[in-house]
C-alpha cells in the first residue's frame, strides 16, 4: 500500500487536490467545505514533505504517466529543483486555508463559499501541475488551469468592490495573451524537433545553434512565461489584481502563484536550452538583467509612492520578483542558488505580509490604505508585531530570512565581477526601508480611534507560523540554502 | 519568389489572424471586442499547429496495407483539442467578467470604466467615505 502510494507520489501531488476540488463544490456548509480544503492541503503538503524524502535518496524521480513510457508519453518530473517550488507552493496554501476560514465568509457571499473553494484547490492543483510536469504542452494546460482558476477568485472580490472585476479581467486578457504566445513557442519547437517532452527537446536541439525557428520558439516561450511570472514589464496585471482580490485570495496568489513561473523560467533557460549556450548568454545580459534592475527600482518606487497598503505590497513584491530574476540573468551556480533561496523566502514573507494586511482589513472593516493604519499598532499587538517582523525580513535585516537571500544574492554578484551590481541590490533594498517605515510609522507612532475589539486566534495562528518561519530560516537556514545549492547543481550542473 | 510565397499561404494566414487578433486584444478600448481578438489570436495559433500536422501527400494516419504510404502527424490535432477547450474555457469566462463589468458599470468602454475607478479609488484614499459603503453590503 505505502509502497504504491510512494511510487506513485509524483502524480498524487497533483490530483489530490484537483479530486478534491470536485468534492468541495458539493458541500454547502461553510465549516465543512473549508475542513475539507484543509484537509486536502494538508494532505498535499504532507506528500509533498514525503517527496522531498524520497528526492533526497532517488535525486531524481521520472514519472510515466498512465504507463506510457517518456518521450512519448507524458513524464512528470521530480528532481532537486522542482521540489522547491512544490514545497512552497503547498506550505503556503496550507496556511493561507486555515487563514481563509474566518476572512472568507466575511467577503464573500454565504452561497458561493464552496465553490470558492473548489476554484482554490483548483489554483493549487494548476500551480503544483505547472512545476510536476516534464511535457512542454502539458505545461500549458496546467498554466491555464491555475490562472482560469485564479481569475475566477480574484473576480470574486467583486462582492466587496466591483473594481475586482476589471482587475480579474485585464489579468485574464494579459494572461491569456501570454499562454497562447508561450503555445506558439512550443508549436515552433514541435515543428522543429517533433517532441514535447522536455529532456528530450534539449537533447535534439542541442545542434542547432543559429536556426532562426530555434530562436524565435525560444523567444516566444520566455515571454509567454515572463507575463505570467510579472516579470517587469509585464506585470500590469498584479497589483490591481492582488489589490482587489478576496483577502485570502491576495495572501494565496501573491505568495505562490508567480513562484511557478519564476521555476519554469529557470527551467526553459538552464534546462530545456542548456546546449545553446550563446542565445541563453546574450538572452541573460541583454533582455533579463536590464528588466531584473528596472523592475527592482521601478517596483519599489510605485510602492513607495502608493496609498493602498495591499497595492504597495504588490508594487513591492514586482521588486522582489526583479530579485530574484536578477539572480538567474547573472547566471553562475551561486547566484542561481541565490535565486531559488530568495523565492522560497520572499514567498514567506509576501505571505506574511500579506495574512497581517489582510487581517487588518478585516478588524477595521474597510480598505487598508495608510491613513486607516493610524495607531492601530497598540490595539492590535500580536499582529502588527508580526507585520514589523515580516517587514524587517522583506527590507533584509539580519537575524531574518530576507537577510539570507539578500546576503547570497550580494556574494553572488560580487563574485561575479559585479561590484556595481551588489551596490544597486543594496540601494534598492535601503529604498524598500522608506515605504516599510512610512507603514510602521503611521500604526505605532500616531493616534487613532478605538475600533478593534479583540485578536482572533483562528486568524493570527498562521501568521505567527510564517512569521516563525521567517525568523527561523533567518537563524538557520541550512535547509534552504543547502537545497538551493543542490537545485543549482543539478540544473547548470558543472558548467560553470 | 512567387511559388515559395504561395507555397507557405498558410503561414500568411496564419501570420495575418495572429496580428489582427493582437491588435484587436492590444487596440480596442471596448472590453468584448478585446475578447473577440483573443478568440481569433487563439485560432491562429490552433492553424499554425495544424498546419505543421500536414505533409504533402499524407494519409490520416489509419494503418494501410502498402508500404511507403506518407502519413500526416495526428499529434498536433490532439494537442489543438485540447487547445481549443482551453480557449473556450478561456472565452466563457471572459465574456461572463464583461456580463458582470456591465451591470456593475453600466458601461463596457474601457474609457468609462476606468473614470468610474478613478473617481473610487481617489474617494478611498482621500475621504474614506466609500469604504463603509462598499465593504459590506
Amino acid at each position: 500500500m505505502i509502497d504504491i502510494l510512494i511510487k506513485n507520489l509524483p502524480i498524487i501531488v497533483v490530483l489530490c487536490p484537483l479530486m478534491m476540488s470536485l468534492f468541495v463544490v458539493l458541500i454547502p456548509n461553510i465549516f465543512f467545505s473549508w475542513a475539507l480544503t484543509t484537509l486536502s492541503t494538508f494532505l498535499t503538503f504532507l506528500f509533498s514533505i514525503l517527496l522531498y524524502q524520497e528526492i533526497q535518496i532517488h535525486s531524481h524521480i521520472s514519472y510515466a504517466l498512465g504507463k506510457w513510457i517518456p518521450p512519448i508519453g507524458i513524464e512528470y518530473i521530480i528532481d532537486k529543483v522542482a521540489i522547491i517550488p512544490i514545497i512552497i507552493i503547498s506550505g503556503i496554501s496550507f496556511l493561507a486555508t486555515i487563514f481563509a476560514y474566518k476572512i472568507m465568509p466575511e467577503e464573500i457571499e454565504k452561497k458561493s463559499i464552496s465553490k470558492v473553494y473548489s476554484l482554490w484547490l483548483l489554483a493549487i492543483a494548476g500551480l503544483l501541475g505547472l512545476v510536476t510536469t516534464g511535457d512542454a504542452f502539458n505545461l500549458f494546460v496546467f498554466l491555464e488551469i491555475s490562472s482560469l482558476a485564479s481569475v475566477a477568485l480574484v473576480a470574486m472580490g467583486a462582492h466587496k468592490d466591483k473594481q475586482a472585476l476589471v482587475a480579474a479581467y485585464n489579468y485574464l486578457i494579459i494572461g491569456a495573451v501570454g499562454a497562447t504566445l508561450y503555445v506558439i513557442g512550443v508549436g515552433l519547437l514541435y515543428g522543429l524537433t517533433g517532441t514535447l517532452n522536455m529532456a528530450d527537446l534539449t537533447n535534439r536541439i542541442a545542434d542547432l545553434n543559429n536556426n532562426r525557428a530555434l530562436i524565435a520558439g525560444f523567444g516566444f516561450m520566455i515571454v509567454g512565461i515572463m507575463v505570467k511570472a510579472a516579470v517587469f514589464p509585464l506585470h500590469i496585471w498584479l497589483p490591481r489584481a492582488y489589490a482587489y482580490a478576496p483577502s485570502a485570495v491576495s495572501v494565496l496568489l501573491a505568495a505562490t502563484a508567480t513562484k511557478a513561473s519564476l521555476y519554469i523560467i529557470a527551467r526553459i533557460l538552464f534546462s530545456i536550452f542548456e546546449n545553446s549556450e550563446n542565445l541563453i548568454n546574450n538572452t541573460l545580459l541583454f533582455v533579463i538583467l536590464p528588466l531584473s534592475l528596472l523592475a527592482m527600482f521601478a517596483g519599489t518606487i510605485m510602492a513607495i509612492y502608493e496609498k493602498d497598503i495591499k497595492r504597495l505590497l504588490a508594487h513591492s513584491s514586482v521588486a522582489q520578483i526583479g530579485y530574484i530574476t536578477l539572480a538567474f540573468a547573472i547566471g553562475t551556480k551561486a547566484s542561481i542558488a541565490a535565486g531559488f533561496i530568495h523565492m522560497f523566502n520572499h514567498a514567506i514573507i509576501k505571505g506574511g505580509l500579506f495574512i497581517a494586511i489582510t487581517s487588518i482589513g478585516f478588524y477595521i472593516k474597510r480598505r487598508v490604505t495608510i491613513n486607516n493604519l493610524s495607531g492601530l499598532g497598540r490595539e492590535m499587538p500580536i499582529t502588527f508585531f508580526c507585520f514589523v517582523l515580516c517587514s524587517l525580513s522583506l527590507a533584509g535585516l539580519p537575524l531574518t530570512a530576507g537577510f539570507i537571500s539578500k546576503l547570497y544574492l550580494i556574494k553572488a554578484s560580487i563574485s561575479s565581477d559585479g561590484i556595481w551590481l551588489a551596490i544597486l541590490i543594496l540601494i534598492s533594498s535601503a529604498l524598500s526601508v522608506v515605504y516599510l517605515w512610512k507603514i510602521i510609522e503611521v500604526m505605532w507612532m500616531r493616534e487613532g480611534k478605538k475600533i478593534v475589539k479583540k485578536e482572533n486566534p483562528t486568524i493570527y495562528i498562521s501568521l505567527i507560523i510564517i512569521t516563525f518561519l521567517n525568523i527561523y530560516f533567518g537563524l538557520d537556514a541550512s535547509l534552504v540554502v543547502n537545497g538551493s545549492f543542490d537545485a543549482a547543481d543539478r540544473l547548470i550542473g558543472d558548467l560553470k | 519568389m512567387i511559388s515559395s510565397t504561395i507555397g507557405i499561404w498558410n503561414y500568411w494566414i496564419v501570420f495575418c489572424l495572429m496580428m489582427i487578433g493582437l491588435f484587436l486584444v492590444i487596440g480596442r478600448k471596448n472590453f468584448l471586442k478585446k475578447i473577440v481578438g483573443l478568440a481569433i489570436f487563439q485560432t491562429s495559433v490552433f492553424l499554425l499547429y495544424i498546419t505543421f500536422g500536414k505533409i504533402k501527400g499524407g494519409t490520416p494516419p489509419i494503418l494501410n496495407e502498402s508500404i511507403d504510404t506518407i502519413y500526416s502527424n495526428p499529434l498536433p490535432h490532439v494537442l489543438i483539442l485540447t487547445a481549443i477547450v482551453v480557449g473556450v474555457a478561456t472565452t466563457a469566462l471572459g465574456l461572463s467578467l464583461v456580463l458582470r463589468i456591465n451591470s456593475e458599470y453600466g458601461s463596457i468602454e474601457e474609457d468609462d470604466v476606468s473614470a468610474q475607478d478613478l473617481v473610487d479609488y481617489h474617494d478611498d484614499i482621500e475621504t474614506g467615505k466609500n469604504f463603509d459603503l462598499k465593504f459590506k453590503k
